[in-house]
């Protein structure tokens, strides 16, 4: 790989002193587990990286009770944290899911949400794709099979980071630190779809920083959970996945907030589901109309139709784990 | 950039460009060749070593100068006054390995998978050792040398180990 320059940021101020404002010319790295890929890859030849793992690292309790943690947090810091796996169990099991032990020992969870895309297409050097600033997406005539089946293009990738889609659920907000101060996006605002950004997957400018994560208090009632389809039970990513983030008062959903992951070139929060679900006792059949509901505006491409039914699955299913029903 | 890394309790101290990978600083800056590389891209598991005394990691995705500082234990660093460790001994036994590129990665992710979960049922084992690949498929006698190694590494007399 391309020689480089190498920062080691002692906190916050000095990584954002360190940053630049042209894209990957000067990149963050955390635990380098996306990055070196990337690197390796001749996909990004920064000139400089900046160490930010010393920035910090920690969870914490906000004074309205929720949890703000750390960028720096290693996916493996937050699996074992009883509280996090308490209040927000979907996040937990879904970091869970991530790679291989190893790579769960490395990454972070600004790592995580911050990681490119996984298109075939997009990580191989040789396709200059839409995404690098090509002509041509090759998804939409080529092998498509783990594409988006929403979203109008022009760029068909599905967003790889599963975090990112229970944070969608718990109603997170996302703190970037810039040079003239902090700002809070909510996470359903911070990722964005290709036909508004091509070049990124989210609002995080090249002179940005994501440093927290905020998880507002559970609401009373909350019962949440995450289910995933994959091929394959370790490194690999899922097909399809979905969390659910219900309020119930006894078996009657009071509201709920449904996230897809691997569906879209965002994390897909299915209102028509959400809207199906609320007021509803909780069964089997709602569980099943509420997916049914969370799939209708899906366009697959020519290969991955099947990733409809495998959405819908994942949907029912998280919905059921999360209202503590048995998963059929 | 000038780098300390503290390898098997020996502090080496090099001049490294900040792209070299951990892999190829212990290969071949500190001529530790103990530690493979495999695919090159965090998916086999050959070249893992244990960070701080706790901690798998795949050292051809990182940099040297991300482990400046820290504590690395390679397979070199298992055996003690010419006997085996108790894990190497284990894999010997159980016949834990046909090839045997993958078997440091395997040994040294053992490290760190025991010393977390001391008495892992079959289960936690394979889910342990999900990130390190066998090409001879020799899994069936991994899992035993580890449910050996841990057997052995509960005793009190291997404590000190």
């Amino acid at each position: 790989m391309k020689a480089f320059s190498y920062v080691d940021a002692a906190n916050e101020k000095d990584a954002l002193a360190s940053l630049g404002t042209e894209r990957n010319q000067v990149l963050a790295i955390g635990g380098g587990m996306d990055l070196l890929g990337m690197m390796k890859d001749y996909l990004v030849q920064p000139v400089r990286l900046v160490n930010v793992k010393r920035l910090d690292a920690t969870i914490a309790r906000t004074p309205d009770g929720g949890l703000r943690i750390g960028s720096a947090v290693r996916l493996i810091d937050l699996i074992e944290h009883a509280d996090a796996r308490r209040m927000y169990p979907a996040l937990v099991e879904l970091a869970e899911q991530v790679g291989t032990p190893q790579i769960r020992n490395a990454g972070t969870v600004g790592g995580n949400l911050n990681q490119r895309p996984r298109c075939w297409y997009f990580r191989n050097e040789e396709f200059h794709c839409l995404k690098k600033g090509g002509a041509t997406c090759f998804s939409v005539n080529g092998e498509n099979q783990f594409h988006a089946i929403f979203g109008e293009g022009p760029c068909h990738i599905v967003h790889p980071s599963n975090l990112a889609v229970a944070c969608l659920a718990y109603g997170a907000t996302f703190r970037l630190a810039g040079p003239s101060g902090a700002r809070e996006v909510e996470a359903e605002q911070y990722f964005q779809m290709p036909d508004h950004n091509l070049y990124a997957e989210n609002v995080l400018q090249p002179n940005e920083l994501l440093t927290h994560v905020t998880l507002p208090a559970p609401m009373a009632g909350l019962k949440s959970a995450a289910y995933e389809v994959r091929f394959k039970q370790a490194h690999d990513w899922p097909l399809a996945f979905a969390t659910a983030a219900l309020v119930m008062e006894g078996q009657t959903v009071k509201s709920a907030r449904i996230v897809m992951g691997a569906v879209a070139p965002v994390p897909w929060r299915a209102n028509e589901a959400e809207r199906a679900l609320a007021g509803k006792t909780l069964s089997e059949e709602t569980a099943g109309r509420a997916a049914l509901a969370a799939v209708q505006g899906a366009q697959p491409m020519s290969r991955n139709a099947y990733k409809v039914r495998v959405a819908r699955t994942a949907v029912t299913r998280a919905i059921l784990k999360a209202g503590g029903m048995k998963v059929v | 950039m000038k780098v300390t890394i503290t390898v098997n309790g020996t502090p080496y101290t090099r001049d490294v460009e900040p792209r070299t990978l951990l892999a190829y600083f212990l290969r071949e800056h500190c001529g530790l060749t103990g530690t493979h590389v495999g695919c090159d891209t965090s998916s086999c598991g050959c070249c893992v070593a244990v960070l701080d005394g706790q901690t798998a990691v795949k050292t051809c995705t990182m940099f040297a100068v991300q482990a400046d500082g820290h504590e690395i234990l390679t397979v070199e660093g298992l055996a003690a006054g010419g006997a085996l460790h108790p894990i190497q001994q284990a894999f010997s036994d159980q016949h834990g390995l046909h090839c045997g590129y993958c078997t440091p990665g395997m040994m040294l992710t053992t490290v760190a998978l025991l010393k977390h979960t001391p008495a892992p049922t079959e289960a936690q084992i394979r889910e342990g050792l999900a990130g390190n690949l066998c090409r001879c498929t020799g899994y069936n006698n991994i899992v035993k040398a580890v449910q050996q190694a841990a057997d052995v590494l509960r005793q009190p007399a291997a404590a000190t180990k």
